[in-house]
């Protein structure tokens, strides 16, 4: 895994890349997280239904006109719900990968820059915490202050740590080899002057990928959890808990599981994509080996 | 090689030390009192008092914490203080259950992802090389418990093939058991198997690149020849990697399984445990749960050992 | 040197010598990237032929491509005949049969070369088994152990047991020999086997190869940049730049008369340099430019100071004899110590 600066990695490799073309992870998972960003952002505004109000009248309709992906037991509109949906899978993502990112990155390039020892300890307790993924971290959360957004945002944080910690660790080993690392610190440079001069601005793909993948994660980790029951409360709908309560209906309504279901999947792909098509651009060497 | 044993080892056991100190603080310090936590804010003071003597939560934190490992180490894990029921047992023959659910899992996920994750890196140039990456790309995009509910909506509700949920023990009624099994197993399978294609992928195009590769067939082995005879060994290292600390999610992700299901494995028992405030089995739970995957961890280290002649040696 | 003398060793094949390899018009391109260019040669059974050239002139990609094993990027055209086979044909089943029995390779790279979980013995014993030299295991493993011990290994019975990183960079390309050399290849390709060794050690495996090679009577194609050690282990040389060969013929004749430029300053910056007329030690100016880069017409015209308006066409092959010639407009003349006295 190299950790050149853009032009650097474009230069490498020359007219052949960019002969090829379009890069087609990039503009697919971008344009998935667009979409899902402005039906977030919508959704604050305007919302085909009100996601909440309870209509009797209107149970269990199929999808129509009126209601685009159909209505739920209670009779909400599924449409509007999947839309406010994205914005606590976005939210949670957010913090959670803000969370992963402030702590994981710094102890990365501590990890790269400090000692062997330094290093061996911190990957050491990188292991230790992938011993306890997010679920497990939110389940004991919750067991003791009870499930909350804030819950899932905090476990789903802490156990995407190691991602960047590992991730960071290595591409500051890498960025520490190079010629001008070795001849800033042959000239004295104080090692937070190095770490923020020339290994921060080097590992920032690396980073920005692993925030790509690490919302896919959160996304996922945050399904799972308001599934359980473990997330953000009723009555603002999430993709889990419409999931959830797909699962006595699934005789009668299976159109109540997979229009959440396809909102996971769509958005994690996209999240996913949008790593992958980074990964590329900002490193186009890397592109078989993903 | 006798080093690099002990110092996994030491890396093994202070592993175990440092989680059961974190769980410990986390279920037993941190919530100030797991008596008043476990019967409620609206419990009366005397039967707090009557909950901490019983479990002797008025002991200094050291001595309950050595109780509890002492508990641990002999598995014996004392009761419950919900149910009163003795946890060890409870514990023991949950985890059976979700054993069978995460082996089966990860053989169905190991069975995809080896031969369709090599085909993957044989034909990454290739049209097929691609969409298999991006039918791979949309599975990784699937949580196990989606996966589950479409099965059942497909394979129990439409075709009536499998049954939606339940378990019987195999002793009780293998058929019966092996039934129940295919749906809740492949919902982990199918998603894990995913996961793991990518690294196989990954893991077989770096073998490709390497020079011994090239040796070998300079030798004169066809592709297909070398890539068995020298590639997968070493391409397997990376992947068991993969495999172990995957463990983690997918003993969680049998959590989840086990809900969808109805299922009544370790993850059942956790929250049905979340549900009853049931503090002290939550932290066992929780506690077993870390320890089987530090300890597949420690094991897939002494494996490397196994199949790698350099590490055997002790060179670094 | 006389006139006589160099006509005489520029036609001088005995007739007995046939062709082990024929190579024509081959090239290797990266999509339109041409890397190696129209490059053809001949090689006749145990003769020893050099290749010469800066890093980056193609000869890595050269050998590749006649064991059909370039990378997948990479596409080979032309025809290289090895006996009745055609070694671009692309034919991966027929190439199996070939690769390792009739010609062989030891690469550059020797300590990345061998497989680091496969017992050394094993490796080399697979290289009988693969081709039916030996059919049982318990022989392959003596043949091996005795290969081992042809490269001069001590202890091979040990050495069989043992794993590759147990060995140093020289003991690994010993080990890479005598995998290279057990079925008695026509033709034996080594691609700089020695640039990544000490020099102590360089000398003890070129004599390996150069016994090895004359016991089977196997012809030997050595890829290197040390021009010292093509003047030790080859009797002809070719000489290439930018993806071409530019130059061609006996070693004494290319080493001593250049007529090529870029042969010329490849002598002058070598160890065999001696001092011009002026006391100067010449270099050659720049550097090798990267893959596709280079000009067009004459690929050295950037560099070479004998360049004019002509060069911006592609120099013709200038044949002098069998096998001997080169691709330039302004050959260097040899008035002083050549032809002319
Ligand atoms: N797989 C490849 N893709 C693109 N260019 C390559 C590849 N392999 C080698 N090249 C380029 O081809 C040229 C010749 O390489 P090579 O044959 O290895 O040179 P040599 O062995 O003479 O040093 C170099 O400029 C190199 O960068
Ligand atoms: S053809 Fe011209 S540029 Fe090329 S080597 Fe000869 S003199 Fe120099
Ligand atoms: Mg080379």
């Amino acid at each position: 895994m190299t950790v050149h600066s853009v032009e650097l990695a474009d230069t490498a490799v020359g007219p052949a890349r960019r002969a090829r073309g379009w890069n087609a992870s990039l503009v697919v998972g971008g344009l998935i997280v667009g979409l899902l960003i402005v039906m977030a952002l919508l959704s604050f505004v305007w919302t085909p239904h009100d996601p909440t109000l309870v209509n009797a009248a209107a149970r269990l309709q199929q999808p129509s006109a009126e209601y685009w992906f159909g209505t739920d037991k209670f009779g909400r509109d599924v449409f509007s719900q999947i839309m406010v949906g994205s914005q606590t899978a976005l939210f949670v993502g957010i913090v959670a990968v803000g969370v992963a990112a402030l702590v994981g990155v710094p102890l990365g390039i501590v990890g790269g820059m400090g000692s062997r020892w330094v290093g061996e300890t911190l990957m050491r307790f990188n292991d230790l915490l992938l011993a306890f993924p997010a679920l497990l971290l939110a389940i004991m959360f919750a067991a003791v202050y009870g499930g909350s957004t804030l819950v899932a945002m905090v476990a789903i944080g802490i156990a995407s740590i190691p991602n960047f910690a590992r991730l960071v660790r290595s591409g500051t080993l890498q960025v520490m080899r190079t010629e001008y690392v070795l001849a800033a610190r042959a000239a004295g440079r104080h090692p937070f002057g190095i770490g923020l001069r020339h290994v921060l601005p080097n590992v920032s793909g690396l980073v920005i990928v692993q925030m790509s993948v690490g919302f896919a994660i959160a996304v996922l980790a945050e399904a799972a959890l308001s599934f359980l029951g473990f997330g953000t409360p009723p009555p603002t709908p999430t993709w889990g808990r419409m999931l959830q309560a797909s699962q006595e209906l699934l005789w009668e309504a299976p159109r109540l599981a997979v229009f959440p279901g396809v909102a996971i999947a769509v958005a994690v792909l996209g999240f996913n994509m949008l790593g992958d098509g980074l990964r590329d651009y900002l490193d186009p060497k890397l592109e078989d080996r993903r | 090689m006798l080093l690099r044993l002990l110092r996994r080892t030491a890396v093994f056991l202070a592993s175990l030390f440092v989680s059961s100190i974190a769980v410990f603080t986390f279920m037993a310090v941190l919530p100030g009192d797991p008596a008043r936590v476990t019967l409620g804010v609206n419990a009366s003071d005397s039967a707090v008092q009557q909950l901490r003597d019983e479990f002797g939560l008025d002991r200094p934190l050291v001595s309950q914490y050595a109780s509890w490992v002492h508990g641990l180490v002999t598995f014996r894990l004392g009761d419950s203080y919900v149910s009163n029921a003795a946890i060890g047992p409870q514990i023991a023959d949950r985890f059976q259950v979700t054993l069978w659910l995460v082996v089966t899992g990860m053989v169905i996920a190991v069975l995809i992802a080896v031969p369709v994750g090599t085909v993957m890196a044989i034909r990454h140039r290739r049209l097929s090389g691609v969409l298999l990456s991006g039918l791979s790309q949309v599975g990784v995009a699937v949580p196990a418990f989606l996966a589950g509910i479409l099965l059942i909506t497909v394979f129990a509700v439409r075709l009536r093939w499998l049954p939606a949920n339940g378990w019987t023990p195999p002793v009780v009624d293998p058929g019966m058991f092996l039934k129940q099994l295919v749906l809740p197993a492949f919902s982990l399978g199918i998603v894990q198997g995913a996961v793991l294609t990518r690294y196989v992928r990954s893991a077989v195009l770096d073998v490709l690149r390497e020079d011994y590769l090239r040796t070998a067939r300079a030798k004169g082995l066809r592709p297909g020849q070398a890539l068995v005879r020298h590639g997968l060994r070493n391409a397997a290292i990376p992947v068991v990697t993969m495999l172990a600390l995957q463990l983690a999610t997918l003993l969680i992700g049998a959590v989840v399984v086990e809900r969808v299901f109805v299922i009544p494995g370790l993850g059942s028992l956790l929250l049905d445990s979340v549900a009853n405030r049931d503090l002290i089995m939550i932290q066992d739970v929780v506690m077993v749960l870390v320890v089987a995957v530090l300890l597949v961890n420690f094991l897939v280290d002494l494996l490397y050992i196994a199949i790698d002649p350099r590490l055997r040696a002790g060179a670094s | 040197m006389s006139t006589a003398n160099v006509t005489a060793s520029t036609s001088e094949h005995p007739p007995d010598r046939s062709a082990v390899l024929a190579v024509r018009d081959l090239s290797v391109a990266a999509g339109q990237r041409r890397l190696v260019e129209e490059v053809g040669f001949t090689i006749h059974a145990g003769e020893r032929v050099g290749l010469i050239g800066e890093s980056g002139s193609g000869k890595s990609l050269t050998a590749l491509s006649l064991m059909g094993l370039l990378p997948g990027e990479l596409t080979a055209t032309g025809s290289a005949r090895l006996g009745d086979h055609d070694l671009l044909s692309g034919d991966e089943a027929a190439l199996s049969q070939v690769r390792g029995k009739d010609i062989a390779m030891v690469f550059q790279e020797p300590m990345t070369a061998l497989n680091p979980t496969m017992r050394v013995g094993h490796q080399v014993a697979e290289a009988l088994l693969i081709h039916r030299a030996r059919t049982d295991r318990r022989s392959a493993h003596a043949g091996a152990v005795e290969l081992l011990a042809q490269v001069g290994l001590p202890d091979p019975a040990v050495v069989a047991h043992a794993y590759p990183h147990q060995f140093s960079g020289g003991q690994r390309q010993r080990i890479m020999l005598a995998i290279a050399l057990a079925n008695d290849p026509a033709l034996l390709i080594c691609d700089e086997p020695t640039t990544a060794l000490d020099v102590t050690v360089q000398a003890m495996i070129l004599d390996l190869v150069v016994r090895g090679v004359e016991q089977r009577n196997s012809a030997l194609l050595f890829i290197t940049h040390d021009l010292a050690v093509v003047a030790t282990v080859c009797e002809r040389v070719l000489v290439m730049y930018g993806g071409r060969i530019v130059e061609s013929g006996p070693v004494l004749e290319v080493f001593t008369r250049p007529r090529h430029p870029y042969t010329q300053g490849l002598i002058a910056t070598s160890d065999l340099a001696v001092v011009d007329a002026r006391g100067r030690l010449a270099t050659i100016r720049g550097s090798v430019p990267p893959a596709g880069e280079f000009p067009a017409g004459c690929v050295f015209r950037n560099r070479c100071d004998h360049a004019t308006q002509a060069c911006a066409d592609r120099p013709p092959w200038t044949e002098l004899g069998d096998e001997t010639g080169y691709a330039c407009f302004h050959p260097v003349t040899h008035s002083r110590r050549g032809f002319d006295d």
